[in-house]
């Protein structure tokens, strides 16, 4: 498929109008929220679904193929909070602790992007190597401990990053997704055949349901973006294209596939919303909630499932 | 037999459920019971907004060991995270139960 056709494909994806369908329900008042317990057991499910898969493809692969894309996976991760930081002084006047925030936004990743992500390319038929989950773990912590290091020189009051860092660490997101991996590890295809029809045959139908109440989410978020200023947006559409092709072309110096490549230019270009935010919080509680959702979540996110995506798949396909 | 004793609730965002056990823990109180809470402020903006909302804390304990918490709520909380406390004096049957 050409760009214009992936774009097409994409837009018109069940995931992508079901997040459209959720932004205009919030412009237009419509309570469609689901119910905390739901969202609570979706996000498990696709947690520990990626991680079952993930796990499944890191026990087919070879050492010599994980190892230097892993490597190159934290290399991101330790950088982007880093360029992110000094980025962010020269487009915005936001002050150190709200760019440091913003820096582990950015330098963690998005499991939902990246599950979306995986769908386009399958749908496109691009194939991604199976260990692409793992890559996701590894990127999900670095960035934010970085990003709290980089704050850490301009507090003064109660140092809170050891709470934070455990709350990442033993946080839902990397026990589900780590614990999916050894699932995934010890079972294999055999085992993997008997709950396919749970983890892999529905998984995009709820996976759009997901995405409606990301829609909502989103959606409340548009007016916090509007405050933010120009800097901001700027920041939060440049940077992960910025990020995304640096991403995608240390995918193909480390020897992934097209889609493999794409598939860590997206993980590089998406920013946190589920990790992260709790970690800023409670390390950073004087930073503006309002500016790092508002940016990952607000603008980083839509642009990703939108545009980021398929512009990334394109490039990859460019390269390769 | 009825007691009077303090009844502290405390509604704050659902990220700070671990630290706020811990305050109470340590200012003395001898249990707490927690609910998840929804609701509006003046803050409007919280990071867990779509990841558990808000919790009520609710705490019997004795007039001191309700100073110490609101203290610590104050000095630490307050200034940074969407947080409401309050007391009521109210009777408690076996009120012993509640005086660590």
């Amino acid at each position: 498929m050409g760009p214009l056709d992936l774009a097409v494909a994409n837009l018109t994806s069940a995931p992508v109008l079901a997040f459209a369908v959720g932004v205009l329900a919030t412009v237009l008042r419509a309570d469609i929220r689901l119910p905390d317990p739901v969202y609570q057991a979706i996000s498990m499910y696709l947690l520990l679904g990626i991680g079952i898969k993930g796990g499944v493809g890191l026990r087919e692969a070879s050492l010599e193929e994980v190892a230097l894309p892993a490597l190159a996976t934290i290399a991101l991760g330790l950088t982007i909070p880093v360029v992110a930081f000094a980025l962010l002084r020269v487009l915005t006047r936001l002050g150190p602790i709200d760019r440091a925030a913003l820096a582990a936004h950015y330098g963690s990743t998005s499991l939902v992007t990246f599950t979306a992500a995986l769908l386009f390319l399958e749908a496109s038929g691009e194939p991604v190597e199976g260990f692409a989950a793992t890559l996701l773990a590894l990127l999900e912590v670095p960035g934010i401990v970085v990003a709290l290091l980089l704050a850490r020189r301009y507090r003064s009051d109660g140092d809170r990053w050891g709470e934070a860092l455990r709350e990442v660490v033993t946080g839902r997101s990397i026990v589900l997704l780590v614990g999916g991996l050894v699932i995934g590890l010890g079972t294999g295809d055999a085992g993997y055949a008997k709950v396919e029809p749970f983890f892999g045959a529905i998984f995009s139908g709820v996976l759009t349901l997901f995405l409606l109440e990301m829609g909502v989410v989103a959606g409340r978020r548009l007016g916090d973006v509007r405050h933010a200023g120009p800097g901001l947006v700027v920041f939060a559409v440049g940077f992960p294209l910025l990020t995304g092709s640096v991403g995608v072309l240390a995918g193909h110096a480390t020897g992934l596939s097209v889609g493999g490549a794409a598939i860590l230019g997206v993980l590089a270009a998406s920013a946190s919303y589920i990790a992260a935010p709790a970690a800023v919080r409670l390390a950073l509680p004087e930073a503006n909630p309002g500016v790092y959702l508002g940016s990952s979540l607000g603008v980083t996110f839509p642009f990703n499932l939108v545009a980021g995506i398929p512009l990334l798949a394109a490039l990859s396909q460019a390269l390769g | 037999m009825r007691t009077e004793l303090q009844l502290v609730t405390v509604i704050a965002e659902s990220i700070l459920e671990h630290r706020l056990v811990n305050e109470v823990q340590a200012a003395g109180a001898t249990g707490w019971t927690i609910t998840p809470a929804r609701g509006e402020g003046s803050r409007g903006v919280r990071a867990a907004d779509w990841e558990g909302g808000n919790i009520r804390l609710e705490t019997l304990c004795s007039a001191r060991v309700a100073d110490r918490l609101l203290a610590v709520l104050e000095r630490d909380f307050f200034a940074h995270y969407a947080v409401v406390a309050f007391t009521q004096q109210v009777s408690v049957l076996r009120g012993e139960k509640y005086r660590a």
